[in-house]
């Protein structure tokens, strides 16, 4: 187990990609990924929607809360490219200052429950004692209806946070907490189902042979070859995610009215459509941009990971 | 497919056969299709106070006497309306006779008779029936029917203004037979009853779905034989008002819709689409924001928001409240979210005229300088951070309203108007249905008010404002014992105004009670208990096709719908 390249089937089945030297498996990866041309631009699109939303702010100079009533509803102009809404706030600098929480909803909350979801998956699939508990739990948490019983806990717990860490953290600890937890049932499924398959596999059974740790079978073996069932979920993970943080800022129930997150834009400018059609067209298009740039990245991800399909 | 299309044009001839017969007579205009963004809860205006829910109701059960969109009273029920002239009040002003319609009958059949009024009056003044309204039978001392049509209200007290007990939509008289079963505790248990009652009104309930919709009939015994016109209503609730609004005017899917709490600039483009109007009247209703006197700190535990636990930290000091309502530019907020709608006020009582106050004018120009002065002077420093603090207790608000965007606007307005005086406003919003819901299983209620302040509007029925003002009475405030029912959110308790009220009750004179109501108006505007913002005009859509709509903003807008017809 000293090399890595010999833990990869795939790779070691290629001998004359081998002469040129020692590669190591996120090296394969990322010249496999480069081949993606919709996973290149994505990641760049993506790359760019961060950057954009974290230095936009120094560079677009307008504070997303300042109010001036007297430029209310006005079209796209220099002083404010995408216009202003009803009370005269700057749109640009509000989808900015929305891009940076709705983003960081998105990507903590998909962290916690891609992390959730692969733990229970690959115990499930890996420890056969394990299996039926873990699964009746996911059955369990597929089965509660979970609108209610995000409302539920937001309404039991919002004061305690807030009073302890401020309306802000407290909230967005709040969010990003019920939508990992109650969004990681399905990569839990999916991870289980390939871990079953990649298990019984021959060079997990040469690995055991070799008396190699269950923990290390686990990390070194079966995690890289169903890496690629998690990357996909976690990019619906994001969507998902943010659209959730959406329902709920509507319902009352997420960040505060003038809090701006992209899905709090795109409901609040839904009644002015007609009249400012910009109000629902930028926000609508920084979640389609974003969620359709990270589909693109998890695909090409996907390929790239998957030794089968590497290399052709 | 071909079987489909026979049963179809069977059903059309049918249809158009039926309406044919029933030309010009009960229930030829067909159906009606009523949207209350806010859904009726309950069909008992004695168990809520709820705007909805006693608009609901007005469709089946009737008031002897109701008042019409001029804020005259009309007869319903009664023959006449009883006037010292005409005798039907008495000379000392301590008794008023009320002679009902010969011939009435409830839907089911059975006369109406003066023991149905007496039993209304006893339904509503049990002492453990937790009676919404138990204020409009104030000092009522004994309700009797003289005969079967003749009823005598007595007061304990000389009475200027006896037409509190089954005036107006919030006191309809209910039926004995129904009724006689849920009287006192056993009021809220009577769920049949509570849904489903037996009225004289133009409609009768065929269903009845809590919070969702309710499908009513034409009333079969209704005493104008030719009303109402449409055999059957679908008062349906949910939504928003800005899509209630364009399924009135864009869509024309609702033929009416109620409180259009909407901005302006999209009412105009959807009026613009040419199948509905808008109907506005300027009643007493006025947009406020009201401040929590008693401390609503989560730390609290059971005690929060609670007299008992203890004061709030700041907002009980009045150059705090003075300030909040001096930084406040009215003018902007009807501008932005209220156009013709809305009027800035700074009265709690801006109608009727009589009542008007003009002692609180100072507030119709804000005044930053003004406040910022007054701050300062009363020792609130500000910190590093802008916002303004003393004793360690910074001027930190949290501000909470309905779901609506309109009040999101002018809670993003008055934040920022709040914050150039120094203070930290943090805002909340929940939706209608929980917040006006008065569930006492819910932290999010008005009752409730965990926030430090909140904003609605806020009414009365008629055109005597007594029972209104005496919500900040101290008996009215609500708390745990009593399941959170009271209408004195604000949690204020004055002697002075306890006073006032009880003056309020024995004063006979309309100049004079005009004064103590003005009086009391001034107390809790001056104090800054209430901050009025806007007085609201009520605001509701409704298609163009239908036509004979009072808008009433003194009564249920529903008020007059026996007499709603469909534009042939």
């Amino acid at each position: 187990m000293s090399e890595a390249t010999e833990a990869y089937p795939a790779a070691a089945a290629d001998p004359a990609k081998a002469e040129r030297g020692q590669r190591s498996l996120w090296g394969d990866v990322w010249r496999q990924f480069r081949r993606h041309r919709g996973g290149m631009a994505g990641a760049i699109l993506f790359l760019a929607i961060v950057l954009a939303v974290f230095v936009g702010p120094s560079l677009h100079d307008v504070d997303s809360q300042a109010l001036n009533v007297r430029e209310k509803n006005q079209g796209v102009s220099l002083l404010h490219p995408m216009g202003t809404d009803n009370l005269g706030r700057d749109m640009l600098a509000r989808i900015l200052a929305g891009g940076r929480i709705s983003l960081a909803v998105g990507v903590t909350a998909m962290l916690l429950s891609l992390f959730v979801g692969s733990v229970v998956g690959v115990l499930a699939g890996f420890v056969r004692w394990l299996e039926g508990p873990l699964l009746r739990l996911t059955d369990l948490f597929l089965a509660l209806p979970l609108l209610p019983l995000l409302l539920v806990t937001i309404m039991l717990f919002r004061d305690t946070l807030r009073a302890m860490l401020g309306p802000e953290t407290g909230i967005f600890l709040l969010i990003v907490f019920v939508i990992g937890i109650t969004s990681w049932m399905q990569t839990a499924r999916v991870v289980r189902g390939a871990v079953l398959s990649v298990k019984e596999q021959d060079f997990v059974l040469a690995a055991r042979a070799i008396g190699t740790r269950e923990r290390r079978i686990v990390t070194r073996h079966i995690l890289p070859n169903v890496l690629s069932p998690i990357m996909v979920s976690a990019t619906l993970g994001i969507a998902t995610a943010i659209i959730t943080e959406s329902a709920l800022s509507f319902l009352g129930l997420g960040f505060p009215s003038d809090f701006p997150t992209w899905g709090r834009l795109l409901y609040d400018g839904v009644n002015y459509v007609q009249i400012n059609p910009s109000r629902v067209i930028w926000p609508g298009l920084a979640i389609s941009l974003t969620v359709l740039s990270i589909n693109y990245v998890g695909d090409a991800l996907r390929d790239a990971l998957d030794p089968r399909l590497r290399g052709r | 497919m071909k079987r489909l299309i026979a049963i179809l044009a069977q059903a059309a001839t049918i249809a158009v056969v039926s309406a044919g017969a029933a030309h010009a007579d009960r229930g030829s205009d067909g159906h009606l299709n009523i949207l209350y963004w806010q859904a009726v809860s309950i069909l008992n205006p004695f168990l809520s106070g709820g705007n909805k829910d006693v608009h609901g109701a007005s469709l089946v059960i009737e008031p002897l006497a109701s008042y019409d969109e001029a804020g005259n009273i009309v007869p319903a029920l009664a023959a006449e309306i009883p006037t010292p002239a005409n005798g039907g009040v008495a000379k000392d002003l301590k008794s008023i006779t009320w002679k009902i319609k010969p011939d009435l009958k409830w839907s089911d059949g059975t006369p109406f008779t003066a023991h149905d009024v007496v039993f209304t009056a006893q339904y509503c003044m049990h002492p453990d029936g937790g009676c919404q309204q138990a204020a409009k039978f104030t000092d009522v001392e004994k309700v009797e029917a003289v005969d079967d049509l003749t009823v005598k209200v007595t007061f304990s007290v000389t009475k200027p203004f006896p037409y509190g007990p089954f005036v107006g939509s919030e006191s309809p008289i209910i039926q004995k037979a129904q009724f006689q079963g849920c009287l006192g505790p056993k009021a809220p248990e009577c769920t049949e009853q509570n849904f489903h009652p037996i009225g004289t009104g133009p409609f009768a309930v065929t269903e009845f779905r809590a919070n969702d919709v309710v499908s009513l009939k034409a009333n079969p015994q209704y005493r104008d034989p030719a009303k109402p016109a449409f055999a059957t209503v679908t008062l349906k609730g949910g939504g928003d008002a800005a899509s209630a609004a364009r399924a009135v005017l864009e869509t024309g899917e609702f033929d009416y819709a109620w409180s259009l709490l909407v901005e302006p600039e999209i009412l105009e483009q959807m009026v613009a689409a040419g199948r509905g109007t808008l109907a506005t009247a300027f009643g007493p209703s006025v947009e406020y924001i009201e401040v929590n006197l008693s401390d609503p700190s989560p730390a609290k535990g059971a005690l929060r928001s609670t007299r008992e636990g203890g004061p709030h930290p700041f907002l009980t000091d009045p150059a705090v409240r003075r300030a909040l309502s001096m930084a406040i530019d009215r003018q902007a907020i009807v501008e932005v979210g209220y156009g013709p709608a809305g009027k800035p006020t700074c009265n709690l009582l801006s109608a009727p005229e009589i009542y008007a106050s003009t002692a609180n004018d100072w507030c119709l120009k804000q005044d930053i300088d003004g406040a910022n002065r007054l701050l300062d002077e009363a020792g609130w420093v500000r910190g590093s951070d802008g916002v303004r603090a003393k004793d360690g207790v910074r001027l930190s608000l949290l501000y909470q309203t309905a779901t609506n965007s309109v009040r999101q606007g002018t809670q993003a307005l008055v934040k920022d108007m709040w914050s150039q005086i120094g203070m930290e406003t943090e805002l909340r919003n929940v939706d209608a249905a929980v917040f006006f819901g008065g569930d006492p299983g819910s932290p999010d209620t008005a009752h409730k008010f965990y926030a430090d302040v909140q904003m609605y509007t806020n009414n009365f029925p008629g055109t005597d404002p007594e029972r209104y003002l005496s919500y900040w009475h101290c008996d009215e405030i609500p708390t745990p014992a009593n399941n959170w029912l009271g209408n004195n959110m604000q949690r204020f308790c004055s002697d002075e105004y306890d006073a006032l009220v009880a003056e309020m009750a024995q004063t006979a004179d309309l100049a004079a009670r005009a004064e103590t109501a003005k009086r009391m108006n001034d107390v809790l505007v001056g104090q800054g208990i209430i901050i009025p913002l806007v007085h609201r005009g009520s605001m509701s859509a409704h298609s163009l096709t239908l036509e004979g709509v009072r808008m009433n903003a003194w009564d249920s807008e529903l008020w007059n719908a026996a007499d709603w017809t469909r534009r042939k």
